[in-house]
């Protein structure tokens, strides 16, 4: 029997909480080498300023991906202003993919991985990095051609390097959320997560969204040629990934594996639980997902502290789900009248169609 | 005659599901064509990530017009009744024919059924194949998806050439419109490619960089990683799976090999291997002496503009995670396994059973026992053949080993048997669990046979697998199977139809192998009653723990039971005094355990008799596999009250030469003419006085079938009842010392000395006599005889 043990699904941390981000595990963290070949979309830019050099520093890179989906229809947003484990956590992605109105957006979201947090001495582990998130909805026809064209504008061709589209399944629990996809291969390397959104928060995706991820630390490290990831360039003046976020990573990993007083996070954590069920009994959904948000995160912490044990856990990411279905819900729920109205005969419901 | 070319263009579908596609296509195609009654040549199917292509060759054009005619009531006959003659065949009544049938006027429908155009067909079937195609998981995309209805397909479907002799099947669905272009290689091909028909796709295919034969592509990955290898000096290591998954994720495969440092060659051989096939899909390969090489392969999808490149970011990625597993390997051994054992404290096994280490002591405990009990003996006897080097390899370590000293080894290694669970090694790759723990347990300097223990004690995992003979080993391999088996049987989690979430089957088949290789003696009834034991054990050590019960008690208990006699220890569990209002929910799980444990001695022994049956239907099912006949399996099983498997299958063996032969055949024979004859004359068959009946009942029915024995005959015998007689005299002692002896071939040859007599004796003898006396006498005769043959196996359940 005990070769496919079920027991061993209890070690295993729970990835579906925290795939989504940029380093699926921390066995993907390593970078590629400078290309021979240093691309050139650096287009003439109609302000007058400077134009972009994608492959040159890590902020033109994000600028040139800001360029091309802006150009392709999408609203720029700023990331949204909470610690969050994963670009997915935006509303723009969770709560607009509910509903049946267009949405197109992009954006960075600093993402918090408590745990992968290595005192700034680890060439590939942060604990703190950016996403670049992209969302469709719906999907468009031409959505792999559009990503495909997003990797010459920043720098990398596909005739030089191998690009491939590899089986990647995503499901949330957490969000009562999946979809089919795949991690985008550069080389070997897994650089995004491309995901067609099957359902949120328990409902179908109706109609369905594209979502791609881009692993932007790895990305500028491939693009530009560099093995860690302090070396980066972040802008072509001469400062340094390093130069912004070294010491940050060193103090934040302090702090998350061993400053934080866990008492206060566990209060913090009942107390997000609380305010998000008072949110939701005032008919305030996004308030409500903010806390749901909020807990999430803390309870990440409180792993990263190894205060909780294997048996809590379950229990603890539980009510974590239990927050983020229920502000969904709440949402959807909220929002039905106005999405009826807009298109007629449409409706939220089909709750529940199994995966696959 | 014209032939059909379908390609289905496709974003990139999962490698893993491609070949299921490709019969799921040809399957509905097949379908669809034979619904419309036409017929096609030869069938091809082909994938790639992007595409799906079926090519039929030699359909019709149009099927064939056809005349069908169906007989009515007569002329004259009521309107309601010619009315529904005509709605059931769809014509109007003034179409009706009138013929004369045997003198009688009657109508007649003509149906004719005008021939269709098979493009026409094909155009309507199509979007029928779509919908119906079963992918093992299916996705909406697109503006459709704003209704839950909309297609689904494995991933956005977005072309569909379809072509019947060079024209176009025209289809429309979903915003989609069959024709003749399609696209090429996603990076080597740019704008649409036009195909003429089934005859130039694969080449025009091949001009734009597209090899659409999935068979083609995996030949030039295992031709091209081999000659790779070649090159550098190397051996590929096969890897059939990764070809054909490779070929899934190419349509243009290139493999290219590259090195990476040989400083990672210290981490296990099936780490590395592990790592380069599982996350990148990497081939690996062995220098000349067969130690595996700092060279991978990888396949690319593109004539990459330089090769080196290509192959260096995937030396990159490869290093990283080489750079990772090294780091788990160095992490993994600052601490010992015993260390680490103490983890698995936290580790939940089952919700229903407690912790893995509650596990581990169980395993511990059985495998102590079953060397302590002589069941595993310090030198296993294991088969001839091609275990011998093995064989020879345990009996040197062991020979000097005492049974206490193999009970401690056993003992030693069960208890660090899954302590590995808790690496972070075996985290990162749970496939490697029992191995790694056999590499840090040689590392930590552990002795020989318990390493190698800890390594093989998951075997045999599946058909084919290597059953262990060393002994240790196998005291700790049955040992954890044999405690799942009983702990998952007790709290009622049995495999149920297909679903056997715990592979209790698959234990029961690696146990029955384990005996079977091993020739191991275990009295399973009784294993299985110290499983048990073990389990209200560590169910009591559970309660204590979380404070379902008082550790006072568990300690008062403790001292009590330290037999092995299960339902004795239960009656302790009367005495606890739990407030359950209090406890906690592992605490509640602790205590139903212990209340499901907490039956009497029946019910205890009807539990484990529900543990043997299903041992037994296991066992049934594997000699089938071997290709024992079902019907002699069930004979030998019928006699029941066998718990030990190695008696039991030497048994069926026999049986199964002695029935080939002509003495067997001709026994069976005559005892089933003997067994036909008390059948008619009412003579209680051994199947309804209960074959499995105990002894005493046996011995209860035979000395009422021989009183007359016993008072010598009323008759004098014909020579040839007499012979048998005789015959029965001297066969019966035989056979019964034989199998007493399990000595089933003398047994047999016992029995079928009876073969000449018994045939005499039916030649010669009437057994319905008119005298009533002489008549139950013979009667009891055959009785006699159908008992001395049911000491081997109940005959009447072979065939023929």
């Amino acid at each position: 029997m005990t070769k496919s043990a079920e027991w061993l699904t209890f070690l295993r941390i729970d990835l579906s909480l925290v795939r989504r981000t940029i380093d699926a595990s921390r066995g993907i963290g390593h970078w590629l080498q400078p290309m021979a070949t240093q691309l050139s979309s650096t287009t003439a830019n109609p302000t007058g300023v400077p134009a972009r050099d994608p492959s040159g520093s890590f902020q033109d890179m994000i600028l040139t991906l800001h360029d091309f989906w802006a150009a392709n229809g999408c609203v720029i947003l700023q990331p949204y202003d909470m610690r969050m484990g994963a670009g997915t956590f935006h509303t723009a992605t969770t709560l607009r993919t509910l509903g049946p109105e267009p949405w197109n957006a992009a954006f960075v979201q600093p993402c918090r991985r408590p745990t992968d947090g290595r005192y700034g001495e680890n060439p590939n582990r942060l604990q703190h990095y950016y996403q670049y998130q992209v969302i469709l909805k719906p999907s468009p026809s031409d959505i792999q051609d559009l990503y495909l064209e997003s990797l010459r504008a920043i720098g990398i061709d596909p005739l030089a390097h191998d690009i491939r589209f590899v089986e990647d399944d995503w499901e949330s629990p957490t969000l009562g959320a999946w979809g089919l996809g795949w991690e985008v291969w550069c080389d070997g390397m897994e650089v995004t997560q491309f995901t067609y959104f099957q359902q949120m928060g328990g409902f179908d995706c109706k109609p369905v969204a594209g979502e791609l991820t881009y692993g932007l630390e790895r990305l500028a490290m491939y693009i530009q040629g560099v093995d860690n990831v302090y070396d980066l360039a972040f802008n072509k003046q001469g400062v340094s990934y390093g130069d912004v976020f070294l010491e940050n990573e060193r103090q934040m990993s302090k702090w998350n594996f061993e400053v934080a007083d866990t008492d206060a996070l566990f209060d913090l954590f009942a107390k997000a639980e609380a305010e998000c069920k008072n949110a939701i009994a005032a008919d305030v959904p996004i308030a409500a997902y903010e806390q749901a948000v909020e807990a999430s995160h803390v309870f990440n912490l409180l792993q990263a502290r190894g205060v909780i044990s294997v048996q809590e856990r379950a229990s603890y990411m539980g009510r974590v789900r239990d927050l983020a279905r229920s502000s969904c819900e709440k949402y959807a729920e909220k929002m039905a009248p106005e999405w009826a109205e807009k298109y007629p005969g449409w409706s939220i419901q089909d709750k529940g169609a199994s995966n696959g | 005659m014209a032939d059909f070319l379908l390609e289905l263009l496709t974003e990139e579908i999962p490698a893993r599901m491609q070949k299921g596609a490709r019969t799921e296509l040809e399957k509905l195609f097949t379908r669809e064509l034979s619904a419309s009654g036409v017929s096609a040549g030869d069938i091809t199917v082909w994938s790639t990530p992007r595409r799906l292509t079926l090519v039929a060759r030699d359909l019709p054009t149009e099927t064939e017009a056809v005349r069908e005619e169906a007989k009515g009531p007569p002329v004259g006959a009521p309107d309601q009744a010619v009315d529904g003659f005509c709605r059931k065949n769809g014509v109007s009544r003034d179409s009706l024919e009138e013929r004369d049938v045997k003198g009688r006027t009657t109508y007649f429908a003509v149906i004719e059924k005008p021939g269709q155009q098979v493009s026409d067909l094909l155009a309507a079937s199509i979007p029928t194949i779509i919908r119906d195609f079963a992918w093992p998981k299916s996705m909406r995309w697109g503006e459709a998806s704003i209704s839950s209805e909309s297609t689904r397909w494995v991933r956005p479907l977005s072309g569909i050439v379809a072509l019947l002799g060079g024209e176009i099947v025209p289809v429309v669905m979903d915003g989609l419109s069959s024709g003749r272009e399609t696209m090429g290689h996603r990076f080597h091909s740019a704008g649409p490619i036009r195909i003429d028909g089934a005859d130039d796709y694969a080449a025009k295919l091949r001009a734009a960089h597209v090899i659409v034969d999935h068979e083609e592509r995996a030949a030039i990955i295992r031709d091209g990683a081999k000659s790779a290898a070649e090159a550098a000096g190397l051996v590929l290591v096969v890897d059939e799976g990764l070809v054909v998954e490779n070929a899934g994720l190419t349509e243009w495969p290139v493999p290219l090999l590259g090195r990476f440092d040989e400083e990672f060659l210290d981490v296990p051989p099936e780490v590395i291997q592990l790592t380069a096939r599982v996350n990148q899909k990497y081939f690996v390969c062995e220098d000349a002496s067969g130690k595996l090489a700092n060279a991978f392969i990888c396949t690319a999808n593109i004539d990459a503009a330089d090769p080196a490149v290509v192959v260096d970011g995937n030396r990159k990625v490869l290093a990283a995670r080489l750079a990772d597993a090294r780091f788990f390997w160095e992490l993994d051994q600052k601490t010992t396994l015993a260390q680490h054992a103490t983890k698995l404290e936290r580790i939940t096994f089952h919700e229903k059973l407690g912790t893995v280490a509650d596990k581990v002591e169980r395993v511990a405990k059985l495998a102590r026992w079953l060397c302590e009990e002589g069941i595993v003996t310090p030198r296993s006897p294991a088969k001839a053949g091609a275990q011998l080097q093995n064989e020879d390899d345990g009996l040197l370590r062991s020979q000097e080993i005492t049974r206490e000293e193999l009970a401690d080894l056993a003992e030693q290694a069960a208890r660090l048997c899954k302590a590995d669970l808790v690496t972070e090694m075996v985290g990162e790759f749970p496939e490697l669990q029992g191995l790694m723990g056999g590499y840090y347990a040689e590392k930590e300097g552990l002795p020989q046979e318990v390493s190698d223990a800890i390594r093989d004690h998951y075997k045999p995992v599946g058909q084919g697998d290597e059953v262990p003979t060393a002994p240790v080993t196998v005291a700790v391999s049955l040992a954890d199977k044999l405690d799942t088996l009983v702990s998952f049987f007790w709290v009622n989690e049995k495999p149920t139809g297909s679903k056997d979430p715990f592979a209790l089957r698959r234990a029961a088949i690696a146990e029955a192998r384990l005996t079977q290789d091993n020739l191991l003696r275990i009295p399973l009834l009784h294993a299985i009653a110290a499983a048990t034991a073990c389990l209200v054990e560590t169910a009591m050590n559970w309660a204590g723990r979380t404070q379902a019960i008082s550790m006072d008690t568990i300690k008062e208990w403790r001292s009590v039971i330290d037999g092995r006699d299960f339902p004795g220890r239960l009656e302790l569990l009367d005495e606890a005094k739990v407030d359950l209002a209090e406890v906690r929910s592992e605490a509640e799980a602790a205590m139903a355990l212990l209340r499901t444990l907490k039956v009497d001695a029946e019910a205890a022994v009807a539990k484990y008799a529900e543990i043997l049956d299903f041992f037994a239907d296991r066992l049934k099912v594997q000699q089938r596999e071997a290709g024992v006949r079902h019907d002699l399996i069930d004979a030998v099983f019928a006699l029941g009250g066998e718990d030990d498997l190695v008696r039991l299958l030497a048994r069926v063996h026999a049986l199964q030469s002695f029935i080939a032969t002509d003495n067997g055949a001709n026994l069976l024979a005559g005892y089933k003419r003997a067994a036909n004859i008390l059948k008619k004359e009412g003579h209680v068959t051994p199947a309804q006085a209960g074959v499995q009946s105990s002894d005493e009942d046996q011995a209860v029915l035979d000395s009422g079938l021989r009183r007359n024995d016993d008072a010598g005959l009323s008759h004098t015998p014909e020579p040839a009842e007499a012979a048998l007689i005789a015959a029965l005299d001297e066969a019966e002692p035989k056979a019964t010392s034989a199998i007493e002896a399990e000595d089933f071939e003398a047994a047999m040859e016992a029995l079928a000395s009876l073969r000449g007599p018994i045939d005499d004796f039916f030649e010669a003898v009437i057994v319905n006599a008119e005298d009533k006396n002489v008549r139950a006498s013979r009667l009891s005769l055959l009785a006699r005889l159908r008992d001395a043959v049911h000491k081997v196996a109940d005959f009447s359940r072979i065939e023929g």
